[in-house]
């Protein structure tokens, strides 16, 4: 009696064990796949070759793989993008956490948590219908599709994760800081940035890190305003991302091509794993403080 | 019923129990008492082992429970607590309908008919004293009662379980005074049937319902007596501090 | 003085802000509202009439939302149950916890490369919304996990005392007493991960697919299919049909404000219940 209510239990046990360990199981999958199926042109091509490689020309007669122009897209479009949408998101961040009436931060958190949730396609749909128009006009360029555009399109995606998580961590500032900072004459808005912001930087590093995880991440979007071509990196060319390469030849790939396609998909793996141990981090740090 | 021989135990490194040595009567209330952090309730949840759930407890000695020691690898845990059931501090009904509460134990141990839970929930609504207040809405929510009414559900699920012992711990500590004097009124009238053992802080509680009284003082059990004897004659020097009100 | 140009300033960058989301979404719904027919909405695409139709998309989407949420639910909660309820062990904790981190920051275009080379190739289920629905399923398991957890957390450590004290046996005590209370976080879960999916596009490209064939719900699942996003790349990208893509546009945005709507007013009215 006692034995099969025992055993009973033991199984409920390992059952929820079992839907426990399926998030490792997956990130495991993920790495083992990728890494799987990355290796083999890395080998062929060599890591040089492939790494620092200037021209991609994967259909050609003399195939090329070099995803140098790749990456350094991904790079720069980030690295603009989070130019861009750092100091929006930013101000944005602190007005809701610390200035905003309550009926406004309730308006503009519904408005970031929309922008949030809007799907990348749309993104790029408005960015091909606007931007893309918009930019050749007004720097007289034949093609808008550019990184230029791409960029925009990013600093917006990215914005609702940077004051999310800003948000967080301005408002975990202990209220005793800010009174003590008040209580000497010190303005709000001077507290605000001299105080609060310091003492919530570990979480501010956080909301960066995240949005520059989440753009170098999308695909997309990107796809449908940076124009694709295999060009190194220019702010009115039109570019391909680390994303975008993998998405624009997957569905006609084959042989060396596809396998080069799951090498870049690695690439950019090990992009994120190294972004996510920098964001673990702050986060970390972020608590603690 | 219950002999407890050299108890002892420990959260980690700290020891929270010292060789408690003890014989607890049946159908008598005995009550525990003593300043807080002294061990009294630690020592009333080792009774029905529900410090088991608390992880890196180390426990040695003995608890016979009809001539069984209650931590032998072949007890069964959840059987030992249908027969020794247990009241909380803070009145703890789940929630849902006033019936599925007292329900919810018969159902636990395999009781699926209709005519004997309605039996089992009357007859231990009505033991708890609480049938007339709540007989018309035992589908209502539970948590829509006072808290001594709630209370006294609790006691009322304990007995639908029909238990032989009920471990009270401390269960007025969060009522007013009137439903506490009912509590204490039921408690008398449950000694008829079931075995008591009441964790109390209120010493006037200890004298009003009790029988036996066991004092603990740092994880020692200092004194156990008739109550009558300790609060009147204390042996020991630290028991009469504490019942006079030096410490506390 | 300068300090009240700090203030406005900042107002300022807010306010530019807000005018932006305004502008895409006023922009959207106007260029697409139009191009939303009944005809649109209600007949398959066909080369020989020249006419499309997202019928099929929004089928679509509907499977691989119902397909994807009924494997999500069960993987998501348990997992949560687990961490709070049934692990011991602080380090096993921190690995599935890190791993649900580390899931919920690898972007979808990766989750869309490894959901084809093992649900479509290895698995060999060919490119269908099955393969789809359960690399969506990866994807979520992550926010399930997360709002279940919160809300296993507001369950009184007292209701699970009161269980055990009553002889009830770990499972009987979780069913009874702890699943119910953490129908919040599933609802919330669910409607976070609805949103999800119905933004998402590259993790489908490869294993959902873009065919537009009319199928029922269990023919559908085994079939290739776009959902609503996947039409409105196809069509913005590849067929330069923007009326269209504008109008599937459109309807997303009006159910992604919906579902964001839901989210709000379920969230608010969970706290209230839980303030009570």
């Amino acid at each position: 009696m006692k034995n099969k209510k025992q055993v009973f239990e033991t199984v409920i046990h390992g059952i929820f064990l079992i839907l426990g360990l399926i998030t490792v199981g997956s990130v495991l999958l993920i790495t083992v796949y990728l890494i799987i199926s990355g290796i083999p042109a890395i080998r062929e091509i060599g890591l040089v070759h492939f790494l620092f490689g200037k021209t991609w020309a994967s259909t050609a007669a003399t195939p090329s793989f070099g995803i140098l122009p790749f990456i350094l897209t991904s790079v720069y479009g980030t690295a603009g993008a989070i130019l861009l949408g750092v100091p929006i998101g930013f101000l944005t961040a602190v007005y809701l956490a610390k200035l905003a009436p309550p009926k406004m931060k309730k308006i503009v958190s519904a408005a970031v948590s929309l922008l949030a949730g809007i799907p990348s396609v749309v993104y790029g749909l408005v960015g091909m219908l606007v931007l893309i128009p918009g930019i050749r006009a007004l720097f007289h360029i034949p093609d808008g599709a550019s990184l230029l555009a791409a960029i925009i399109v990013l600093a917006i995606m990215i914005l609702p994760s940077i004051i999310n998580v800003s948000i967080t961590a301005l408002e975990a500032v202990p209220k005793e800081y800010e009174d003590a900072s008040l209580a000497l004459g010190a303005t709000p808005i001077e507290t605000y940035f001299r105080v609060s912001v310091p003492a919530a930087k570990s979480g501010i590093a956080a909301a960066v890190v995240l949005g520059v995880g989440r753009a170098i991440g999308e695909a997309m979007a990107v796809m449908m305003v940076a124009g694709n071509a295999s060009n190194m990196p220019s702010l009115f060319q039109s570019v391909r991302f680390l994303t975008t390469a993998v998405a624009s030849e997957m569905s006609y790939s084959s042989g060396l091509q596809q396998q080069a396609l799951f090498s870049i998909a690695l690439v950019l793996f090990l992009f994120i794993m190294l972004i996510n141990a920098i964001l673990n981090f702050f986060l970390k740090r972020s608590k603690e403080e | 019923m219950i002999t407890v021989k050299d108890l002892c135990l420990w959260y980690g490194n700290t020891q929270a129990l010292h060789h408690i040595n003890m014989d607890i009567p049946e159908k008598a209330i005995t009550a525990l008492i003593g300043p807080s952090g002294c061990g009294k309730s630690t020592f009333l949840k080792t009774l029905n082992r529900m410090n088991d759930l608390i992880p890196g407890i180390r426990i040695t000695g003995e608890v016979c429970y009809n001539e069984k020691n209650i931590f032998s690898p072949d007890v069964d845990v959840n059987m030992l607590r249908k027969e020794i059931g247990m009241v909380f501090q803070k009145p703890n009904p789940f929630p849902m309908s006033i019936y599925d509460n007292i329900a919810y134990g018969p159902r636990t141990h395999g009781i699926t008919s209709r005519v004997k839970l309605d039996d089992i929930v009357e007859r231990s609504l009505r033991d708890a004293a609480i049938w007339d207040e709540v007989k018309d809405r035992l589908r209502k929510n539970a948590l829509g009662l006072s808290g001594g009414q709630q209370q006294r559900l609790c006691i009322a699920r304990a007995l639908a379980v029909s238990p032989d012992v009920l471990l009270m711990d401390e269960p007025t500590s969060a009522l007013d005074p009137i439903s506490t004097s009912k509590i204490e009124e039921l408690a008398i009238s449950l000694k008829e049937k079931y075995t008591i053992i009441i964790v109390t802080h209120n010493m006037q509680q200890a004298v009003r319902i009790s029988d036996k009284v066991a004092f603990f003082l740092l994880g020692e059990m200092i004194e156990y007596n008739d109550a009558e004897t300790i609060f009147s004659m204390p042996s020991d020097k630290r028991t009469e501090d504490y019942i006079t009100g030096r410490f506390g | 003085m300068e300090k009240k140009n700090g203030k406005r300033k900042i107002y300022m960058v807010i306010m530019r802000g807000l005018m932006g989301i305004l502008f895409i979404m006023s922009y959207v719904l106007v260029k697409g509202i139009p191009n939303i027919t009944w005809d649109l909405l209600s007949t398959t695409p066909s080369y020989i009439d020249g006419s499309i139709g997202i019928l099929p998309d929004i089928l679509n989407t509907i499977y691989i939302i119902i397909a994807a949420l009924a494997i999500v639910i069960p993987l998501g909660a348990g997992a949560a149950v687990y961490l709070t309820e049934y692990a011991g062990n602080k380090k096993i904790v921190s690995v599935i916890e890190y791993a649900a981190e580390t899931l919920s920051g690898i972007p979808s275009i990766i989750y869309g490369l490894v959901g084809m080379l093992f649900f479509c190739q290895f698995l060999n289920m060919q490119t269908s919304l099955l393969a789809g629905a359960l690399t969506l399923v990866i994807m979520n398991l992550p926010t399930v996990m997360r709002t279940t957890q919160e809300s296993l957390k507001t369950v009184p450590q007292s209701y699970r005392e009161g269980a055990f004290g009553l002889g009830a046996g770990k499972w009987r005590m979780i069913r009874t007493v702890v699943l119910p209370g953490c129908i919040d976080g599933i609802i919330t879960g669910c409607i976070l991960s609805v949103g999800r999916i119905l933004g998402e596009s590259a993790a489908l490209l490869f294993t959902a697919g873009v065919a537009h064939a009319l199928n029922g719900f269990f023919e559908g699942l085994n079939s290739s299919g776009a959902t609503l996003t996947v039409a409105l790349y196809f069509y913005a990208k590849e067929r330069g049909e923007f009326g269209v893509a504008f109008a599937i546009a459109a309807i997303l945005m009006v159910l992604t404000l919906l579902v964001n709507l839901l989210a709000m007013l379920v969230g608010e009215s969970f706290k209230r219940r839980r303030n009570t």
